[in-house]
């Protein structure tokens, strides 16, 4: 099983396949916020899950998880994970509205939500495109799901899917720049456990 | 003699337990789906804490990754049981506290990972029913993350939230 044996090859071909939607995604960033977007070149890690909660810094750092259903050959999710201030930031930039002070996780408007439940929903979008293209696979995604709140309780979530399989997560970090604000990504993309054999097939690695 | 001298604190993360002799402090941050499992001696004092992922360590057929035991519900109630009892307590003096088993993400369709939080509440309840050890408070299920501390001189468990505020139960 894939869960216990994550070899270079897997590794590089995740990397590939995130430096590819994370580049569709800079694309589609940059066009809704009509600015000048770049990236890094996306970083795939591995982590125990005692030490997955710390993947935003603190487990109670507050931030916005998009969590997006995926359908077709390779059923699963995707998360897309990113601090609440900097949600915060991109929805203002759409919206066009100029604050002074932050807002509190309770006085978000739905318009608010709806906008960083789209931008969440593009950036994922965009990755699972990338994926699909490079393996062959047909995927289609659901309508997403949003969750602002602690990073350690939206991280539980892909998580308790991998518990499934293994003792670690597996995810992309992206990080996008707009000027001198940065916008740090994670991506979790969690195989249902029919998916990793799947995938590992398309990728042509030999999973036994 | 003075509590605070020798108060000993620990912070657990995902899939992970603890026991602590009095006086002792357990606290775990960002519980979401996960359940925080809170046992307490009544009599010594000791607190036990596991912050768990999954209902059953029987549904997993894979038998590497079911060593770890503060990962499901049934291996880590034992665990930790086991450990309390080792350090002088005695399971009719001990009661429990269970937090968390929120729903974080909402979609049309309930699908099995959705309610992975309602499976492990209702998961925790039983296995403790059956050991005999009674549910003193609890506080969960909903849609929002939870952080706790769990203090031994008293068993009492502070619940700390984002935009839900902060009880103790």
């Amino acid at each position: 099983m894939i869960g216990m044996k994550i070899n270079d090859f897997y590794m590089d071909v995740l990397k590939e396949t995130g430096n590819i939607g994370a580049g569709n995604a800079a694309t589609a960033l940059a066009k809704l916020l009509k600015k000048k977007i770049t990236m890094d070149v996306p970083k795939v890690k591995i982590m125990v899950f005692s030490k997955v909660s710390e993947l935003m810094g603190s487990a109670e750092e507050p931030v916005a998880g998009v969590l997006i259903k995926i359908l077709g050959d390779l059923p699963g999710y995707i998360l897309f994970i990113m601090e609440y201030k900097t949600a915060l930031a991109l929805a203002d930039n759409i919206l066009m509205m100029n604050r002074v002070t932050g807002v509190d996780l309770g006085e978000l408007k739905n318009i608010e939500i709806s906008v960083i439940k789209e931008v969440g929903n593009i950036v994922a979008g965009s990755y699972l495109s990338a994926l699909a293209s490079l393996t062959g696979l047909r995927v289609r995604t659901s309508v997403p799901g949003i969750a602002i709140d602690m990073a350690g309780a939206i991280l539980s979530v892909p998580a308790i899917e991998y518990g499934k399989v293994s003792d670690v997560v597996l995810y992309i970090e992206t990080k996008f720049s707009e000027g001198t604000a940065d916008i740090k990504g994670h991506f979790i993309l969690v195989p249902a456990l029919e998916s990793f054999e799947i995938l590992m097939k398309a990728l042509g690695v030999d999973s036994k | 003699m003075n509590d605070n001298c020798c108060t000993r604190s620990v912070k657990i993360g995902m899939a992970e337990l603890e026991v602590l002799d009095h006086p002792g402090i357990l606290a775990t941050l960002g519980l979401g789906s996960c359940i925080g499992i809170a046992l307490y001696d009544r009599e010594t004092k000791a607190i036990g804490l596991a912050h768990v992922m999954l209902p059953s360590s029987l549904q997993i057929k894979n038998d590497k990754i079911n060593i770890n035991k503060g990962k499901f519900v049934d291996t880590a109630i034992l665990e930790l049981l086991e450990k309390m009892m080792k350090s002088g307590a005695s399971k009719e003096n001990i009661v429990a506290k269970l937090v968390g088993g929120a729903q974080m993400f909402t979609f049309n369709d309930a699908t099995d990972i959705m309610r992975i939080g309602e499976r492990n509440i209702i998961a925790a309840r039983e296995r403790l029913w059956e050991l005999g050890i009674p549910i003193i408070a609890e506080d969960v299920g909903g849609n929002y993350g939870r952080t706790i501390e769990f203090y031994s001189s008293d068993g009492k468990l502070i619940v700390k939230t984002l935009g839900f505020g902060i009880k103790e139960i």
